[in-house]
């Protein structure tokens, strides 16, 4: 039966659990690390063609961070040629059941082409309607540029139906897209002043 | 005890959900619908068959006084050997399951049947009592995130049975706790006619 507990054999027995443990987690970690990483990469690349206007080159290679009061962004341009067509930002705001983190794709002229949700902890039946496949709610945005249509639900002045019982992550949702509506306004300009010799 | 009351056994008499009423956090918690309920089990029954045979195998080697930080080491990694693996196979999954996927640990159903059952017992009767208990929990888990679904959502394994919502309160915590009781009753019923 089990052996005695003296001293030595705990300490011989708890390192020897832990060390077999730890290699084998080593193992499986150097297996899986591949795969992880190429899930999250083609979901971001989903996520980026679902959203960005048509594009031939490779916009997860091009990504930048842009910096916006404090916090980083990371902006995927999608260039048709050398053109830039539009950009998709990944942004996130804290929602409901916490982070929330969107894909939000911009044409050229600043209208939104489609908004994608990467993660979120919203209550399912409830806020994770903001989900594409749950509910129309993050369809209103297609097509709309922030410049005229206000980025608030209708509840606080604004042009955005909010998810029935879900204010808050509806809030959220907003919040997110008017960061990366501001992380665009800063990109293009800076394009803009780049490229302000071609027009 | 013959080997296949070993499993059944598991599934009705010590029904982890129904019975014995352990491992709360995940069944309240993951079952907001059938597919969830259903990928927690699995996942948990994963972790049980496992960690079930590992221990039995070595538990005359382990003295007393540190067997239960033993169990546990062995119990965590396997969990996170699941948790990689999920995340590299089924994203998906992982994404709905994740928050819950690390607690599979503390889950006292684990540390339970290794401590009540695989210590004791053979590795080919551990294993096969890491199968029945599994199935008892996949099943419970399945059929109170089935009726939650239904309750709540409408809907089943993600089709919709009539257009609308259905009672929100059902997929909310407090709609955890009003099913599962309901289910107790049935279940205990349903214990006492077959008995």
């Amino acid at each position: 039966m089990a052996k005695e507990s003296s001293l030595k054999n705990m300490l011989v027995t708890l390192s020897v659990v832990t060390l077999v443990a730890s290699s084998l987690l080593g193992v499986v970690y150097s297996l899986t690390k591949g795969p992880i990483d190429e899930a999250m990469t083609a979901k971001t690349n989903n996520a980026i063609a679902s959203v960005a206007p048509a594009f031939d080159n490779d916009p997860s290679a091009e990504q930048f961070m842009v910096e916006l009061s404090g916090k980083a962004y990371r902006v995927y341009p999608a260039k048709m040629g050398s053109d830039v067509s539009g950009y998709a930002v990944e942004t996130y705001s804290s929602g409901f059941g916490g982070r929330m983190s969107l894909m939000v794709g911009f044409n050229a002229d600043g209208t939104i082409n489609g908004t994608a949700v990467l993660s979120h902890a919203e209550t399912p039946g409830l806020g994770d309607k903001i989900d594409a496949s749950k509910s129309d709610f993050s369809v209103q945005f297609k097509g709309k540029n922030p410049e005229d249509f206000q980025l608030l639900v209708k509840k606080d002045g604004g042009d955005v139906d909010a998810i029935t019982a879900s204010t808050i992550t509806s809030r959220a949702f907003c919040e997110a897209v008017v960061a990366a509506w501001e992380v665009f306004k800063k990109c293009d300009s800076e394009n803009n002043k780049m490229e302000v010799s071609n027009e | 005890m013959s080997k296949l009351s070993l499993v059944t056994k598991g599934i009705i008499k010590e029904n982890p959900i129904f019975v014995l009423l352990l491992g709360m956090c995940p069944t309240l918690g993951t079952t907001t619908s059938a597919i969830n309920g259903l990928g927690m089990g699995l996942a948990t029954t994963f972790v049980l068959i496992m960690s079930n045979v590992a221990i039995s195998s070595i538990s005359s080697l382990i003295p007393n006084k540190v067997r239960i930080p033993s169990y546990i080491v062995v119990i965590a990694a396997f969990v996170t050997v699941l948790q990689l693996l999920m995340q590299a196979y089924t994203p998906g999954l992982y994404e709905t399951l994740g928050l819950f996927i690390p607690l599979i640990v503390v889950n006292c159903i684990v540390l339970g049947r290794a401590e009540a059952f695989a210590s004791k017992n053979s590795v080919a009767d551990s294993a096969l009592d890491g199968i029945g208990i599994g199935i008892g929990f996949t099943l419970g888990l399945t059929i109170l995130g089935a009726v939650r679904e239904i309750l709540g959502s409408a809907s089943i394994f993600g089709i919709k049975l009539i257009d609308g919502d259905g009672m929100l309160v059902f997929v909310l915590a407090p709609g955890a706790f009003l099913a599962l009781g309901y289910l107790l009753v049935l279940f205990n019923k349903f214990k006492t006619r077959i008995s």
